[in-house]
């Protein structure tokens, strides 16, 4: 028998495996097709103190082995969170879920933050200061160092739970921006948020999305998540949510090896639906064949 | 919705780059025509949506035109060949709304879903009748089968079978009771501007197609809705045109 629990910042995990934020939304649609208590937990999409209609359409345009989206986050807005999707949500999730916050300024952040700080059902604030789909704001907090550890100490001041933050990949130096945090009191963190990328379409020249550029994520970035993740892990004491490309059990092990203490599943969820299920179902034996008996042995020990 | 295996029945030409697939499995998770299924296909990584144009208790049938390199796949896919398909997705027609003579008007391979709302609204002892519009003489599909099932008015642009002209240069008659449309946006556009209450099926990039990842959402009367799940199929009063 082997063990697939792991801690996350004081919270015990049945398993690693975390739906990722913006591929589960509220969880409801998931909830349909199989028991979603069967995930470690899941993050749920990037709320916002006002709802937000997000970008013109198209949002999505496929890439090799991915896809770009530029959603713009589309969300109903905290205080409907609160009032509907929470209460919902305690229907068919039983655990603690992790809330994802975005904002367009240090107050946005602190308001959104501290009203889902008190949400019994939340485990995590998971602080999204790196979203490349909306103009102002979003990625901006997560570009530069000062900005970022602004917001981690404005938030931390008001909340109880821990903060893990959410860090841009589209930066030279992700280890500054994690330490920066880290110094104000980040709890953990959790990368990567999207890569920005751009297709064209042959016929018009124009952009396929209508954002023009949108957010890269799938099996493309796997690679350069791992290799950040990395860094990350060198930089900073606190554990690593890690993401990026992730879809199978083997994938979820290479990730804690590079030192994610959990992983996200984001984009591999959309093309199938039950990715989280099958790579939880299969993660014992892979374990198994690799030797592994507690997975949170693994944890950071990549062989340098 | 349901995640299946289906086994190609048949999958041949009927028309210039149209190919009608048949496949073997369980369309069970299907409901109501207008409903979709998201295929995974062999060189990309999201899938293709694509109407159900008919479905019973031994499998369905999908219409789809080779438009890039997902589509190109699957009509390379030989028989006894399995496809990987999300089904039972989205919400069709409202088939309450139909009245006795309800008109369908499909443009291109927006005709599919309306084949299976023409057999269940036959079913109900509504008399539909079809507009069915298309580039040219190469492009059109399915004449026969929806002839025999209800009337039909053939409409070619360049007037190489049928009549000449879009969609909406067939006349409107006094008894139809209600519009079910699916095509290009120009074609539905122009059909809303009809006096005469309807729905129509739009399409739109998806990144999931079952309502997850907010990448199809569209602005409508009722506020934001995606087309995957709460459509693809709208009513005319929902939609802001
Ligand atoms: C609800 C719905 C029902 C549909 N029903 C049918 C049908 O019955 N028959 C049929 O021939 N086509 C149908 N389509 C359109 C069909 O999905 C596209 O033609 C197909 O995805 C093109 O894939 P491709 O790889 O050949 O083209 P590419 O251009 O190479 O595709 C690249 C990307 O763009 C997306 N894309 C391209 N065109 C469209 C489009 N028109 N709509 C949505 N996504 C698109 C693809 O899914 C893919 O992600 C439907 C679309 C939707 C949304
Ligand atoms: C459609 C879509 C929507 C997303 N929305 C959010 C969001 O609201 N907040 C956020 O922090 N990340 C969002 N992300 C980023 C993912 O949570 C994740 O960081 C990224 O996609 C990398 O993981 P993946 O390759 O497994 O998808 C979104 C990603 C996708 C594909
Ligand atoms: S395509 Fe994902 S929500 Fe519609």
């Amino acid at each position: 028998m082997v063990n697939m629990k792991v801690n996350l910042l004081g919270i015990s995990l049945d398993n690693p495996v975390l739906g990722a934020s913006g591929c589960f939304g509220f969880g409801e649609e998931m909830a349909a097709l199989y028991d979603l208590n069967l995930l470690g937990s899941f993050s749920f999409k990037g709320t916002t103190l006002h709802p937000r209609l997000g970008n013109p359409l198209p949002r999505i345009a496929e890439t090799p082995s991915g896809m770009l989206n530029a959603i713009g986050l589309q969300n109903p807005g905290v205080h409907e969170v609160i009032a509907t999707e929470l209460p919902k949500m305690k229907g068919y999730f039983h655990k603690p879920v992790m809330a994802n916050v975005s904002g367009f300024s240090v107050e946005e952040y602190v308001a959104v933050c501290s009203l889902l700080d008190q949400q019994d059902q939340v485990g995590w604030l998971e602080v999204n200061i790196s979203c490349p789909n909306v103009k102002e704001g979003g990625m901006s907090f997560g570009t530069s160092p000062e900005l970022a550890a602004r917001v981690t100490r404005a938030v931390k001041a008001v909340c109880k739970k821990p903060i893990i933050i959410k860090l841009s990949p589209n930066v030279t130096d992700s280890a500054l921006i994690a330490r920066a945090c880290e110094d104000e009191g980040a709890d953990g963190f959790s990368l990567i948020n999207t890569y920005v990328g751009m297709r064209i379409d042959l016929k018009t020249r124009r952009p396929v999305l209508a954002n023009r550029t949108g957010g890269l994520s799938g099996p493309a970035v796997f690679p350069l998540a791992l290799h950040l993740v990395r860094q990350v892990y060198k930089a900073v004491k606190v554990p690593i949510v890690g993401m990026g490309g992730i879809a199978s059990a083997q994938d979820v092990l290479e990730m804690m090896l590079a030192g994610a203490t959990a992983v996200q599943v984001g984009a591999a969820s959309l093309v199938n639906p039950y990715a989280c299920r099958d790579i939880i179902r299969d993660l014992p034996l892979v374990m198994e064949e690799y030797g592994i008996t507690n997975i949170s042995d693994i944890i950071g020990g990549m062989k340098d | 919705m349901k995640q299946q295996q289906f086994t190609i029945e048949s999958n041949a030409a009927i028309a210039h780059q149209v190919y009608e697939l048949r496949l073997s499995g369980d369309a069970g998770a299907l409901a109501t025509p207008g409903q979709f299924v998201n295929v995974q296909v062999g060189n990309a990584y999201l899938r293709r949506p694509l109407s159900v144009a008919k479905w019973d208790d031994r499998g369905m049938t999908l219409i789809y035109k080779v438009v890039g390199s997902g589509t190109d796949w699957l009509a390379q896919q030989p028989t006894g060949a399995r496809l990987d398909i999300l089904t039972g997705l989205g919400t069709g027609f409202d088939l309450k709304k139909a009245r006795k003579h309800p008109l369908l008007v499909g443009g291109g391979v927006g005709l599919p879903p309306l084949y299976q709302l023409g057999i269940e609204l036959i079913k109900m002892g509504c008399q539909p009748r079809l507009i069915m519009g298309f580039a040219s003489e190469r492009d059109v599909f399915y004449q026969k089968e929806f002839e025999q099932l209800m009337p039909v008015t053939l409409m070619t642009q360049d007037g190489s079978a049928g009549g000449k002209g879009l969609v909406t240069d067939a006349s409107l008659q006094a008894q139809d009771s209600f519009l079910y449309a699916c095509g290009p946006i120009p074609m539905l556009k122009a059909l809303h501007a009809l006096p005469l209450d309807g729905q129509f099926s739009l399409e739109e990039r998806m990144g999931c197609g079952f309502g997850a990842c907010m990448g199809c959402t569209i602005q409508t009367a009722k506020g934001p809705r995606r087309v995957c799940h709460e459509g693809p199929v709208f009513s005319k009063e929902d939609l802001l045109w």
